[in-house]
């Protein structure tokens, strides 16, 4: 790996079919390996034609055009895609295991994993029956859009399903690259600290469904679970919290519901004459 | 690290923009809250540019403090941190500022 800029040759955003066993490169990035400092003296440069061109763009401009391109797809095909977003070790591809196992007699389901190395969730995902695709980010600390693009292609969900993404473990970076889903849920466990959603803010800002995990040790914990709704209500008001705990099952039913209940809505809407 | 792919984001779009023209500065607006370092997207910069029409170019970085407006007393002040009360001690606040993330403009020669 590059020390200075933690590229690496191996470390290149991968796509990986399970079905097929095939692995892909989702490279775009090559930059030469000279980190010198340049030396742009402004007095090489010459002022005779120089212009000025007035840009005022976001700088996630491209990203989030594809994000729109994604989200206007997974309308058009009815299809709810959610984003998973979490520290690593909270507990997300626990939680979709038992989600796929409860939903799938109800709902048609797909997920796309996102980890930096390795294959071993979707193969997890895998063991449930559900089709899956991994991408590895290799370098990269979070999923984006044209990434999720190339997963659609490769995992083509079904229309009217459920798709759930599991973004790389990280409570920073994926909060700034919309994906084109149709919202953020963020997962927090219990022997994390309470504080998170105060630390992080711009993740439980972004997304509308907070998931608390683990609430099964809660006795073995010092983690304090007011506050914990309180800091998270500070960062968002319009947050929905589910307690749960994957393990055991407890409160699981509500993020079942609301699943549910969104998949519905979605179908209503299609179904309306407007 | 994602300073790494916001900065490959800033240089497709000014190389896109440019034309084919040398770039020589790029200006950013940064916001206090956009959890983002200025100092890493400086030192991706000179590594992404390489072997493009930016290339050794200036990057400027402006750097927005957050600001708030308060809706209990009306009050305009600065934001230390992304959730400080007002001076007033009201939490009732719209923020006004320092979640920029843009590029302002460019030279080209």
């Amino acid at each position: 790996m590059c020390a200075t800029c933690g590229c690496s040759d191996t470390g290149t955003p991968r796509i990986t079919n399970l079905e097929t066993g095939q692995t892909n490169s989702l490279a775009s990035h090559h930059h030469t390996h000279v980190h010198g400092k340049h030396d742009a003296g402004h007095d090489q440069h010459s002022h005779d034609h120089e212009h000025t061109l007035i840009l005022e763009q976001a700088i996630l401009s491209k990203n989030d055009r594809l994000a729109e391109r994604n989200r206007e797809w997974f309308q058009e095909n009815n299809i709810l895609a959610l984003n998973l977003v979490s520290s690593p070790g909270s507990g997300k591809t626990t939680i979709l295991e038992h989600t796929i196992r409860v939903l799938r007699e109800s709902m048609a389901i797909s997920v796309i994993e996102g980890d930096q190395e390795t294959l071993h969730d979707a193969e997890r995902i895998q063991r449930t029956g559900c089709r899956v695709v991994q991408i590895n980010t290799g370098a990269g600390c979070h999923l984006e859009a044209d990434m999720l693009a190339r997963g659609l292609e490769e995992l083509k969900p079904p229309a009217h399903s459920l798709l759930l993404i599991e973004n790389v473990g990280n409570l920073v970076c994926p909060a700034l690259f919309d994906l084109g889903e149709r919202t953020k849920v963020a997962i927090l466990s219990t022997t994390e600290g309470e504080d998170k959603p105060l630390k992080y803010p711009h993740m439980f800002q972004s997304s509308s469904i907070m998931i608390l995990n683990k609430i099964d040790l809660l006795p073995y914990l010092t983690f304090n679970v007011e506050k914990c709704l309180e800091y998270a209500r500070m960062v968002n008001p319009h947050i929905q919290i589910f307690q749960v705990s994957a393990t055991t099952g407890e409160g699981m039913a509500q993020w079942y519901d609301w699943i549910g209940a969104q998949m519905k809505s979605m179908t209503d809407k299609v179904g309306s004459p407007c | 690290m994602h300073e790494l792919s916001l900065t490959r984001n800033i240089v497709s779009i000014v190389s896109e923009k440019a034309q084919g023209a040398k770039v020589t500065q790029v200006t950013l607006e940064i916001g206090k809250f956009s959890a983002v370092l200025p100092d890493a997207i400086q030192f991706c910069f000179d590594i992404v540019t390489k072997g493009t029409v930016a290339e050794g170019a200036e990057l400027e970085i402006i750097e927005t403090p957050g600001t708030g407006e308060c809706h209990a007393c009306g009050a305009r002040f600065e934001l230390q941190q992304m959730f400080s009360p007002c001076p007033c001690g009201s939490t009732n606040i719209t923020r006004l500022t320092g979640s920029e993330l843009n590029i302002k403009h460019m030279v080209t020669a």
